[in-house]
């Protein structure tokens, strides 16, 4: 383990750049096949094809739900607490929990609680902010922002191979494959 | 539709992307509107004018709070004025882009793609321009905060039954959620920005607002989930800001607001004076920066039929305004259509169906559709025809209520045109900046126009089949 360890420490992974999406589906299909796991790929546009094909859970929606679910009990708590408990108005002989007109406000706290959750979320579970990552590293990648797609092979994976790996990158194709120094 | 009227030398339906762009032509064209270096003179000048007028906002609101809001032309019986027409007026200005950012979405209008971005920021400015108007109308505005829910010394709690109150969360929240959705949508773009800015300041500032996005696949499926999340979440929201608005007119007993078709007129009115504002910007910026590979006409022909479409809900609206009155057989209801009609702002009255129910009917030709100089003078008519329609709806129904001793006129002084100017003046300004120094088209989204997943999914369409005729 100890001579790997040490060249792992050396590079975070390895990079290849692809002409079109095409390409990279099937760069990472072939890795895949090849027994990789802790794959990335990079893309100036979102691609579904490309993040069905890497698979992981979305854990979003859930999060989503639970801001709009807070959202929507702190916005009924808040009127009934002050309406009801902490400063009690009664007009014209109504009830002081009068619900039908505290909807606007539970919907308008539920929509706001959702979506602030969804963009927090979003962000958390994408650990960004993150303003240095090693894949910057490599002057190819500000290709990644514009017309180019990446794939990226962790040192990590336990298939990884310093030699190895990025020579079946090389197959896979006709642009650089580089390696991402850590 | 207009397949056949097109006959000639344009192919029948125009693509939202004229042809031969890449991912290449489409990054550096609209990214290089941001990253070229110096602004021309007209950038300059636009920007010393908005600047005068912001100027003109400030002196009027430094002598609102010298000496309060007699410097206007309210009055004991039209205490609302310029104030809170000018809120409503932007606040609908707003709906549009929110409309296209979030419900064409939803609908897979892929046309919105070029027009969202600028229509969301159009969006924003619009609110903060509102917002600004219910803030200052309070009397006070250093103690506006009373507004907000938080425990107090004086033991005090906002009344929740008060439509008052509800505008209050409807439009903050309304505000929150679409800059969190502007914001969003720019962050892949604004990583782009960082990747093609030459030099250290310029990457360093586009590097710290795109929060270090590289574009993963991991991140790129979150950040789709919580686009159309926010999307749906923004749908509902849209549509009951200007509902909660027209509450304020409606759940009171005034002759002219006390309606049950205000909330979804008003909401129609908004969506059509949002139309005619994107179009009012459209048509310049796409002039002015080129743009019109990427805002091709289809873009500009839809947004026109929008404007119809939403303009003739509009009319219905104030049709059924008049019969309801007349039906209702309420005498205070009759007399405030036939004052409207007849009475003193009758001239307004007129004016205002003249711009928005009169003149929007010109498009229903398509080729005035496609005459961007007619179609961007239609659009102003239809924002004057609004302001004005804000204006007849609080001041009609206000200067003449029950007892005829009550009767006043309410006239606009130089301090209320001078505020209302001043917003224009931000609005534009913002509008300017915006255009200078972040990407007005969004250019993710236009790179999948170019490639078009084609996937097992079959819910997302290339650039051929995408529109569903109005």
């Amino acid at each position: 383990m100890s001579e790997r360890a040490v060249l792992d420490d050396a590079i975070y992974g390895s990079l290849a750049e692809f002409e079109s999406a095409d390409d990279l589906l099937a760069a990472v299909k072939a890795a895949r096949e090849a027994g990789f796991r802790r794959m990335e790929a990079y893309t100036p546009h979102p691609i579904e094809r490309v993040s069905h094909e890497l698979g992981h859970k979305n854990h979003l929606p859930l999060v989503v739900l639970i801001g709009g679910a807070l959202g929507a009990g702190s916005g009924f708590a808040l009127q009934y607490y002050t309406s009801v408990i902490s400063y009690p108005v009664r007009v014209g002989g109504k009830p002081l929990n009068s619900w039908p007109a505290f909807i606007i406000v539970v919907f308008e706290m539920t929509i706001l609680f959702a979506a602030v959750a969804a963009v927090l979320g979003m962000f958390a579970l994408n650990k960004l902010p993150q303003p240095y990552h090693p894949v910057f590293n490599a002057s190819i990648f500000e290709l990644a922002s514009r017309n180019r797609y990446f794939l990226l092979i962790e040192a990590r994976d336990p298939a990884f191979d310093p030699i190895t790996t990025p020579a079946m990158l090389r197959d896979l194709t006709e642009l650089q494959v580089v390696d991402v120094p850590s | 539709m207009s397949v056949k009227d097109q006959a000639g030398t344009e192919p029948p339906r125009e693509p939202i992307l004229a042809p031969g762009h890449d991912l290449v032509s489409i990054t550096d064209k609209i990214s290089s509107l941001v990253l070229a270096r110096g602004a021309s003179r007209g950038w300059f000048v636009g920007v010393a004018v908005c600047l005068a007028l912001v100027t003109l906002l400030m002196v009027s609101l430094a002598y609102l709070l010298l000496r309060g809001v007699g410097i206007w032309g309210l009055n004991n019986q039209v205490a609302w004025g310029f104030a809170i027409i000018n809120f409503v007026w932007w606040i609908g200005i707003g709906h549009a882009g929110t409309l296209i950012s979030a419900i064409l979405l939803l609908l897979k209008q892929h046309w919105r793609t070029s027009i969202n971005r600028f229509a969301e920021a159009m969006t924003i400015f619009a609110v903060m321009c509102a917002g600004i108007f219910p803030l200052i109308h309070v009397g006070r505005p250093w103690l506006a905060y009373w507004l907000l829910p938080y425990p107090n010394t004086m033991g005090l709690w906002p009344q929740f039954r008060s439509p008052l109150v509800w505008d209050v969360f409807a439009v903050s929240t309304y505000a929150t959620v679409s800059a969190l959705f502007w914001y969003v949508g720019l962050v892949p773009d604004l990583a782009t920005l960082r990747d093609k800015a030459v030099g250290r300041p310029l990457k360093m500032i586009y590097g710290f607002l795109s929060m270090g996005w590289r574009g993963a696949t991991h991140h790129w499926d979150r950040y789709e989930t919580a686009y159309l999340l926010l999307a749906g979440i923004a749908t509902p929201l849209v549509i009951s800001v200007h509902s909660v608005i027209a509450f304020d007119f409606s759940v009171s007993v005034i002759p002219g607001w006390h309606t049950t078709i205000f909330p979804p007129y008003f909401v129609a009115g908004a969506v059509f004076s949002g139309f005619a504002m994107v179009l009012t910007i459209a048509i310049p910026v796409r002039a002015i920066y080129g743009l019109g590979d990427f805002i091709t006409m289809r873009h500009i022909d839809n947004m026109a039929k929008v404007m119809l479409g939403t303009g003739l809900i509009v009319a219905y609206g104030y049709l059924m305004e008049i019969f309801i009155a007349w039906y209702g057989g309420n005498e205070y209801e009759v007399f405030m259509v036939k004052n409207r009609m007849l009475g003193p702002y009758a001239p307004a009255y007129w004016s205002l169906i003249l711009c928005n129910v009169a003149i929007p009917q010109l498009l229903w030709s398509p080729k005035i559709r496609r005459n961007v100089r007619l179609l961007l003078a239609i659009a102003l008519i239809v924002n004057v025809g609004m302001w004005l329609e804000r204006f007849i709806i609080v001041v009609t129904s206000l200067h003449r209520d029950y007892l005829p001793a009550n009767w006043n006129m309410y006239v606009p002084t130089f301090w209320d045109w001078a505020t209302y100017g001043g917003t224009i003046g931000l609005f534009v300004l913002l509008l300017f900046l915006f255009v200078r120094f972040m990407p007005v088209i969004s250019i993710f989204e236009m790179r999948t126009l170019v490639e078009p997943p084609h996937d097992e999914g079959a819910d997302h369409t290339g650039l051929e089949q995408t529109e569903v005729e109005p």
